[in-house]
């Protein structure tokens, strides 16, 4: 028998029951839609979820120190040396604020004037030099201050943008002076267009070795910004960097993977509608073989007439087979459509970018093909095993 | 031939007793008897679709009744042309497309198959219906667009169960005339009947009763 013949047989028995054939394949249409929509939008989602990352967000890790048991602090000031060498830190900064820098009283000169409030309430830390990068910020006047600074001790200060404009520092040319609880100190610069850590607007900011002074004498926090897509890395080095004795005190707050994002996003609503869709083409699959047995019993006379012209059991099964595999394929191509239709409508309404895999669109139609052909065998084997005399009867 | 058939019942239904049939080329032969006396079971055993219990059959020299399931399919497909009472014509088809159908399980070139399936429905002189749907076509229109089907293949034996048991006597005439023409082109028919017209145009008959079969003059 000529494969064209078959299948003109199979299609020519299709198509002599349109009506039919067509509501036999809703079920395998549905179960195929159900996993094409759900694969589809898991993927489109999962990938909006990593688009929509804020590199600034997905960048940044912070150490919180806790305060030392011992006397010896857990992490030095120079310990952040250590960490910006380690490769995909970007910048790094130690910053001290304790309890008795909060709310130092800050004025801009040593005048009493009853007429103006002069005085104002501050916080004063102590960071190390690299503090302007860790901060995300830049210096809107003057300078930052450098390690000769700190070296030395000078007394000298960087204020926020905030507190500059209420201590009403407006220019760095003649090297104006704030006292801060008494102690007077030379404003070297003003830092601003802060992005991260913005309460430093409010901000003095002394060097480590100046902030003794006000009980600064410990790291409290370090700031660290990573290249894209090292924060687990960092997150996993820096406790043994910055404190290689007691890394396991440190904690390490840093922002969830991509990865991980991706994974939360599929996980949570996806098992539900896979199984939705498997059961779909489970009914689909009984759809089509209650359907195909009730044709077989309908075409016993075609089958008798079949056997008396000379078919083989094996064509008879093939017919049947190939009738119920076509079904299904139709299922299958008519699922993938709609589903991608689906996905496309869903990214449009969310404004997403569809993100359309191409092995699935090839793969669904193939699944309803195998539907088809599973829910064939038994009807097909029913049709082969009859006997034509009674067949014909 | 020389065959019994038993079907398996408590006793056994027996319902061919040795059979002895020869049937020549080119004959035209009439197997008559009530209904239950054993025709159809004869013309199961001759058409191969069921095996004897005992004896022998031999169609073109061969032995059939030792050939495995697939090589009788073969045989049947390719040297017997069967008509059945109703037709057995495929709804949703044409005519021509039932008749084209006796030739896909052959080994028979998808070539030619439609001039040749054209020639046979102009012998039946149904060359002015070939697109028509069966439903649309008389009783006796069918019946001959079976015959073509029959024809098709070129076969050595053309069975005939009933041919116009469905038909009307004008519609029986013209199939009945049909066969006198293709025995008149050298092809082996038998018909098996119980109608006396249908009979008494075969050039021999035999009686079949209770699974006997005589020679009737």
């Amino acid at each position: 028998m000529h494969v064209r013949d078959l299948a003109g047989e199979a299609v020519a028995g299709l198509l002599a029951r349109p009506v039919r054939t067509a509501l036999t394949t809703l079920g395998t249409v549905l179960g195929i839609t159900t996993l094409v929509v759900t694969l589809g939008v898991a993927a489109t989602a999962g990938n909006q979820i990593v688009g929509r990352f804020d590199e600034l967000a997905a960048t940044a890790v912070t150490v919180e120190v806790p305060e030392s048991t011992t006397g010896a602090p857990v992490v030095t000031w120079d310990a952040v040396e250590r960490l910006t060498r380690l490769r995909g830190v970007e910048s790094a900064a130690a910053v001290a604020d304790a309890v008795e820098g909060a709310n130092v009283s800050v004025r801009s000169n040593a005048l009493v004037d009853p007429a103006r409030v002069t005085t104002h309430a501050l916080t004063v830390l102590a960071a190390t030099t690299g503090l302007p990068g860790a901060a995300r910020g830049r210096m809107t006047l003057g300078r930052f201050y450098d390690e000769g600074h700190v070296r030395r001790g000078d007394r000298v200060a960087v204020i926020g943008e905030e507190a500059a404009r209420m201590l009403g520092i407006t220019r760095l040319d003649r090297a104006p002076a704030i006292f801060v609880g008494g102690h007077a100190y030379t404003v070297l610069g003003v830092l601003g267009d802060l992005r991260r850590e913005r309460n430093l607007s409010a901000a003095v900011i002394l060097p480590p070795t100046a902030g003794r002074r006000f009980g600064l004498r410990e790291v409290t926090r370090v700031l660290v910004n990573t290249s894209l897509g090292a924060t687990d890395l960092i997150a996993r080095q820096a406790p043994a960097a910055l404190s290689p004795g007691a890394g396991d005190l440190l904690q390490v707050i840093a922002p969830p993977s991509p990865a991980r994002a991706r994974d939360a996003a599929r996980d949570d609503a996806d098992a539900l509608f896979l199984i939705l869709g498997l059961v779909s083409l489970v009914v689909g699959a009984l759809g089509i073989a209650n359907v195909t047995l009730v044709t077989v019993m309908e075409r016993v006379q075609e089958i008798g007439l079949r056997r008396a012209l000379g078919a083989a059991r094996r064509h008879v099964a093939a017919q049947f087979l190939l009738e119920s595999t076509l079904i299904g394929l139709a299922g299958g191509v008519i699922g993938a459509s709609l589903g991608v239709v689906a996905i496309v409508a869903v990214s449009a309404v969310q404004q997403w970018t569809p993100l359309l895999d191409v092995r699935l669109a090839i793969a669904a139609p193939l699944a309803g093909a195998l539907v088809g052909l599973l829910a064939g065998l038994h009807p097909a084997w029913r049709a082969a095993r009859m006997e034509p005399v009674d067949a014909l009867r | 031939m020389k065959v019994s058939r038993e079907y398996p019942a408590a006793p056994p239904v027996r319902a061919l007793r040795e059979v002895s049939l020869r049937v020549e080329r080119g004959e035209h032969l009439a197997i008559v008897g009530p209904s239950g006396s054993g025709k159809s079971t004869l013309l199961n055993v001759v058409g191969l679709l069921d095996r004897p219990t005992s004896g022998g059959y031999r169609l073109d020299g061969v032995e059939t009744t030792t050939l495995r399931d697939g090589a009788r399919t073969r045989l049947r497909g390719g040297r017997i042309g069967f008509v059945f009472q109703s037709f057995h014509l495929l709804p949703h088809r044409s005519v021509l497309e039932n008749v084209m159908l006796a030739e896909i399980y052959g080994g028979r070139p998808r070539r030619g198959r439609r001039e040749r399936a054209l020639a046979a429905l102009e012998r039946v002189g149904l060359g002015h219906r070939t697109g028509f749907a069966p439903d649309r076509l008389s009783g006796g229109e069918r019946q001959r667009a079976a015959i073509a089907r029959a024809l098709l293949g070129g076969p050595s034996l053309l069975l005939c169960d009933e041919p116009t048991g469905n038909l009307d006597s004008r519609n029986t005439e013209a199939v009945l005339d049909l066969f006198g023409e293709l025995r008149e082109q050298g092809l082996t028919i038998v018909v098996i009947t119980h109608e006396q017209e249908v009979s008494e145009r075969a050039g021999r008959r035999v009686r079949i009763t209770d699974g006997v079969l005589v020679e009737e003059e």
